[in-house]
C-alpha cells in the first residue's frame, strides 16, 4: 500500500513537473531565440505600457466584480429551485458562452446591445430616439459579465448544492430566517469557493483581446495580451513579447498570493444533499424572487445566443452540411477537443491524488509546498498567451521535425493547458472533501489505486468530472488562439474555418457555421455531463 | 477512448507529407488564397500543367505571419517561394537575407504604379477604400476632408494599425495626405469612429451587420457583393485626395533547392495562367494580363484619381513613430 502511496504522489509531481515544463519551454526558447536576434535595445516601461497595465487592470476587477454578484445571486436561487422545467437545460447553457470563439459572442452581443441591435429598437420603439452606445468600457463589461457570470455561476452552484442535510436540519429546528441562513450557512460555503471563482473570472479578463479591442472603441482599451501579440505576430520582437508575458505573469501571480489560495476544505460533505428540508424556501416572496432572478439571467444569457442563432437563418445550411471541410472541420474539433479534456482531467486527477495522498502523509510542509505550486500553476497557466507557448514550442520543434506534422499534438497541448486552471478549480474542492469523509475508510480497508476510484471516487464525484470535462472540451471546441497558429488546409477546425469564411466576405456561411458550433458545442456538453449525471437524484437522496 | 485514440494517430499521419519530392515547388501563402474558394486551387492545376512538378501551398494565417514563419525558420526554411506579402513588408523581408532575386524581365506587370524590384514579383493590388451602406449614406464623402469633418452620427469602422494590414494601410493613408497634420486629422475623424477592430473579418462582419454605416475596406469590395451576392447594397467612395495603395508580392527563397523552378513560377505569376485566377477568387485586381476582360462588376467600381504610397523603405523607417502618434491622439 506504501508502494501505491508513493506512486500516486509520484504521478502527481510527475504531472505538476510536465505542465511546468511545457510552460516554460517555450518561454526559455522564446527567450533565447530573443538572445540571437539583433535588435534595438526596447524600451519596455513607457507611459503607453503603464496606460495599458493600467486599463487591464481595471477592466479585469470590474469585470470580475460585475460577474461575480449576479453569479452569486443566481446560484443562490438555482440552489433554490432544484426542480423547475428546463433547469437542467439552463444549467448546460451556462457553459455555452465559454464554448463559443469570443468573435461570435461579440457579435452576438452587438446584436443584442448594440447600435443597431434589438435593445436600442425597443427603446427606439418605445421613444427614446437616442439609443446608447456600447462601445468602450461599457461594452466590454457585457461582454465579458456574459462569459463570465455563467462560468461562475456554474462553479459556486457546484459548492451550494454540496451543503450537507444536517445544516438544513439544524436551521430547520432553530427556525433560522432567510437573512440568518444565508449569512450563517449559505455565505461560509460561497465564501471557500469565491476565490477560485472570482481568480479564474479575474485571469480570463486579464487575457482577453477580442473582446477589448472590438468592444472597446479605440486602443485607449488595450490589454496587454494586445500588446504581447502586437510585439510577437505584427513587429516580431520576441524579446519585447517574453518580457511582456512575464510582466502579465508576474502581475497575476501577485494578484494571486494577494487574493490567497483558492477554497479550503471546510465543507465536510455527506453525499446526501438536503435541499428539500431547507426551512426557506417555501415562501412565496422567496418563490417569487428566485424565479424573477432565475428568468431574468435566462433572458439575458438567452438573448445574444439567440442572436446567433437569427443570424445565420439565412444561411446556405444546404451548402455548408453538403461539404466535406466543414464535416472534416467537425471530426477534427471532436477529436482535438475530446483528448485535450481526457488528458486535463488526467493531469489533474494526478495532481489531486498526489495531493490527497500528500495531506494524508507525515509531511505537512512537503504537502504544502505541492498544493501552493499546483494551484499556482494551474492559475497561471491561463495567462500565458497562447501565441507564446505556441511560438516557443514551433522554435522548439522545428529543428528536430516538421511542425506542421505535430501540429493537433501541439494545438492539444496547449488546449490541455488552457482548460485545466478550470478542471483545477471544479474538482479540487470536490476532490478534498471527499477525500475527508472517505480517507480513513480507504486507509482501513487497503483500498487504494483503481478500485479506489472505481468503488469510492467515482460514485461521489462523477459529476464534478462530468462538469470539469465538459468545459475543458467548450474551452477546447471554441479555441481560435492555438489553431490560428498551426492550422492548415489540412488541419482545420471549426471556428478557424468560421474565420477564414468571415475573412473571405464569406459572413452568411460564417453565421451558419457559428449556429452549427453552437449546436454542436451544446451537444458535446449534453453529452458530457449526461454521461457523468449523478444516478439518484436529488429528490430521493433524503430518506 | 481508444477509438479517439486511435482517429488521432489517423490525424497525425495523414498530415502533411514532409518529403520533399524533387520536383515540388512549396509555396508559403495565406490561409483564404489556398482555400476552396481561393485563387489557389485553380493556379496549382494551371502551373502543374505548364511544369509537370507538383504544386505545394502552405497556408499560414495571412502575411504578416508568413514573414514570422520566415524569420522563426532562418536558413532551414522549408518554403521555395513566399507569397502574400505587401510592399510595407518588404523591406524586412528582404533584410532578412533568406530571399533572392527572380530574375523576370516582368514586361506583363500592369500595376497604378511602375514596378522596378528585382526580388519581389507583385501579383495582385486594390487600393484602400471606405466602403459604405447605401442605404444609410445617401451623401458619400468625397474626400478625406469630408470624411473627417462629417455627420459623426454617420459611424466608421477601421483596424486597429497594430494588429492589421488593413490598418496600417488607413493610417498611413491619413499619414500621405496630412503628413505634420496628421495627429490633428486623427482628432477630428475620432468622433466617427465607431471602434478599431483587431483585424479585417471583424470589421467588416460589424459592418456587414449593420452596426455601422462605413468601413475601412478595399475598392474591390463592392465587386464581391455584386457578383458573388447580386447585391448593390454595399459601394467604394471616391475620394478626391487620392487612395492609397496595396500591392501584393511573391518572392524566392535563396536557399531552395529548386531554384530554377522556383523562378519558372515567378514569371508565372504575372501571366494569364495565374492572374485569370485573381479577380473573382482573391477580389483583388490582377497585376499582369488576363485571358478574358474583368468582369463587369470591376469595370463599375471606383477608380482612383491619385495613387498613394510610401516607398517600402519609408514604410520600414517610420511607421513606429507613426503608429505611437496615432496611439497618442486616440488614447486620449
Amino acid at each position: 500500500m506504501r508502494a501505491r502511496m508513493a506512486a500516486a504522489v509520484w504521478a502527481g509531481w510527475a504531472a505538476l513537473t510536465g505542465i511546468v515544463t511545457a510552460a516554460g519551454a517555450a518561454f526559455l526558447a522564446l527567450g533565447l531565440f530573443a538572445a540571437t536576434q539583433v535588435a534595438e535595445q526596447p524600451v519596455l516601461f513607457d507611459a503607453y505600457l503603464w496606460r495599458v497595465v493600467r486599463f487591464t487592470l481595471l477592466q479585469a476587477g470590474l469585470s470580475t466584480i460585475l460577474s461575480i454578484l449576479p453569479a452569486i445571486v443566481l446560484a443562490r436561487a438555482l440552489t433554490r429551485r432544484q426542480r423547475f422545467p428546463g433547469r437542467t437545460a439552463l444549467l448546460r447553457l451556462l457553459a455555452l458562452p465559454l464554448a463559443l470563439p469570443a468573435l461570435v459572442v461579440v457579435l452576438g452581443i452587438v446584436q443584442v446591445w448594440g447600435q443597431s441591435g434589438w435593445a436600442n429598437a425597443v427603446l427606439k420603439a418605445a421613444g427614446f430616439e437616442t439609443g446608447f452606445n456600447i462601445y468602450g468600457l461599457t461594452g466590454i463589461l457585457i461582454a465579458h459579465v456574459f462569459f463570465n457570470a455563467s462560468l461562475a455561476t456554474r462553479l459556486l452552484l457546484s459548492h451550494l448544492d454540496r451543503i450537507p442535510a444536517e445544516n438544513w436540519r439544524l436551521a430547520s429546528q432553530l427556525g433560522m430566517q432567510p437573512w440568518s441562513i444565508f449569512r450563517l450557512i449559505e455565505w461560509p460555503v460561497l465564501r471557500a469557493g469565491l476565490p477560485g471563482a472570482a481568480s479564474l473570472v479575474f485571469l480570463l479578463c486579464i487575457a482577453s483581446f477580442t473582446v477589448v479591442l472590438t468592444l472597446g472603441g479605440g486602443p485607449k482599451a488595450t490589454t496587454i495580451e494586445v500588446a504581447i501579440y502586437q510585439a510577437l505576430r505584427f513587429d516580431f520582437d520576441p524579446a519585447r513579447a517574453v518580457l511582456l508575458a512575464l510582466l502579465q505573469l508576474s502581475l497575476c501571480a501577485g494578484l494571486i498570493v494577494l487574493g490567497g489560495r483558492f477554497s479550503g476544505s471546510m465543507i465536510a460533505t455527506k453525499s446526501v444533499y438536503g435541499w428539500n428540508i431547507r426551512p426557506d424556501v417555501s415562501s412565496l416572496w422567496g418563490r417569487l424572487a428566485d424565479f424573477a432572478i432565475i428568468g431574468v439571467s435566462a433572458l439575458l444569457l438567452l438573448l445574444p445566443l439567440t442572436a446567433v442563432v437569427a443570424g445565420a437563418l439565412s444561411a446556405p445550411f444546404a451548402k455548408l452540411l453538403g461539404e466535406p471541410v466543414f464535416w472534416r472541420a467537425v471530426m477534427t474539433s471532436v477529436i482535438i477537443a475530446s483528448v485535450a479534456a481526457i488528458s486535463c482531467l488526467v493531469l489533474t486527477w494526478c495532481m489531486l491524488a498526489g495531493l490527497r495522498t500528500l495531506r494524508s502523509g507525515q509531511s505537512r510542509r512537503v504537502a504544502t509546498v505541492f498544493t501552493n505550486l499546483s494551484m499556482a500553476s494551474a492559475s497561471l497557466i491561463l495567462v500565458l498567451p497562447p501565441v507564446v507557448l505556441g511560438t516557443g514550442w514551433f522554435i522548439l520543434l522545428r529543428p528536430v521535425t516538421d511542425v506542421f506534422a505535430v501540429a493537433p499534438g501541439l494545438v492539444i497541448m496547449i488546449n490541455t493547458l488552457m482548460a485545466l486552471p478550470f478542471a483545477m478549480r471544479i474538482l479540487q474542492p470536490a476532490v478534498t472533501s471527499a477525500s475527508d469523509s472517505h480517507e480513513r475508510l480507504c486507509a482501513s480497508l487497503g483500498m487504494s489505486g483503481w478500485h479506489r476510484f472505481r468503488l469510492i471516487d467515482w460514485p461521489v464525484l462523477r459529476a464534478p468530472l462530468g462538469l470539469a470535462f465538459a468545459f475543458a472540451m467548450a474551452l477546447s471546441i471554441g479555441d481560435l488562439g492555438a489553431i490560428a497558429l498551426f492550422g492548415s488546409e489540412d488541419f482545420t477546425t471549426l471556428p478557424l474555418l468560421m474565420f477564414q469564411r468571415m475573412g473571405s466576405y464569406r459572413m452568411d456561411e460564417a453565421a451558419g457555421l457559428a449556429l452549427l458550433l453552437l449546436v454542436f458545442c451544446l451537444g458535446l456538453i449534453y453529452g458530457a455531463e449526461g454521461l457523468a449525471r449523478p444516478r439518484q437524484v436529488p429528490g430521493e437522496a433524503v430518506q | 477512448m481508444y477509438r479517439l485514440l486511435l482517429s488521432l494517430v489517423i490525424c497525425l499521419s495523414l498530415a502533411p507529407a514532409t518529403a520533399r519530392a524533387a520536383d515540388t515547388l512549396t509555396v508559403y501563402t495565406y490561409e483564404s488564397f489556398v482555400a476552396e474558394w481561393g485563387p489557389g486551387p485553380g493556379i496549382k492545376k494551371a502551373f502543374e500543367a505548364e511544369c509537370g512538378c507538383t504544386l505545394k501551398w502552405v497556408g499560414i494565417q495571412d502575411g504578416v505571419a508568413i514573414l514570422n514563419r520566415l524569420k522563426l525558420e532562418g536558413k532551414q526554411t522549408r518554403a521555395d517561394i513566399v507569397l502574400g506579402l505587401d510592399t510595407n513588408l518588404m523591406t524586412e523581408a528582404e533584410a532578412t537575407g533568406l530571399l533572392t532575386e527572380h530574375g523576370s524581365a516582368l514586361d506583363g506587370v500592369k500595376l497604378p504604379i511602375s514596378w522596378t524590384d528585382k526580388t519581389f514579383v507583385p501579383y495582385d493590388y486594390a487600393h484602400f477604400a471606405i466602403v459604405y451602406d447605401r442605404s444609410k449614406v445617401t451623401k458619400p464623402p468625397a474626400s478625406l476632408d469630408d470624411l473627417i469633418s462629417g455627420d459623426s452620427a454617420q459611424k466608421l469602422v477601421i483596424q486597429d494599425p497594430r494588429t492589421s494590414t488593413p490598418g496600417l494601410g488607413f493610417l498611413l493613408w491619413m499619414k500621405s495626405v496630412y503628413g505634420d497634420k496628421a495627429a490633428d486629422a486623427w482628432a477630428r475623424l475620432k468622433p466617427r469612429i465607431l471602434t478599431v477592430t483587431p483585424g479585417w473579418s471583424e470589421a467588416y462582419g460589424l459592418f456587414t451587420k449593420g452596426e455601422a454605416a462605413m468601413v475601412l475596406s478595399y475598392t474591390t469590395s463592392p465587386a464581391y457583393h455584386v457578383i458573388a451576392e447580386n447585391s448593390d447594397k454595399y459601394a467604394a467612395a471616391a475620394f478626391s485626395e487620392g487612395h492609397y495603395l496595396q500591392i501584393e508580392v511573391a518572392a524566392a527563397v535563396a536557399g531552395s533547392a529548386q531554384l530554377e523552378l522556383a523562378r519558372k513560377f515567378l514569371a508565372f505569376v504575372t501571366k494569364p495562367g495565374f492572374q485569370d485566377h485573381i479577380p473573382t477568387n482573391n477580389w483583388m485586381f490582377p497585376a499582369g494580363p488576363t485571358t478574358k476582360p474583368l468582369p463587369e462588376a470591376f469595370a463599375k467600381l471606383v477608380k482612383p484619381s491619385k495613387t498613394l504610397l510610401f516607398s517600402p523603405g519609408e514604410v520600414a523607417e517610420s511607421r513606429k513613430a507613426w503608429i505611437d502618434e496615432w496611439l497618442e491622439v486616440m488614447s486620449k
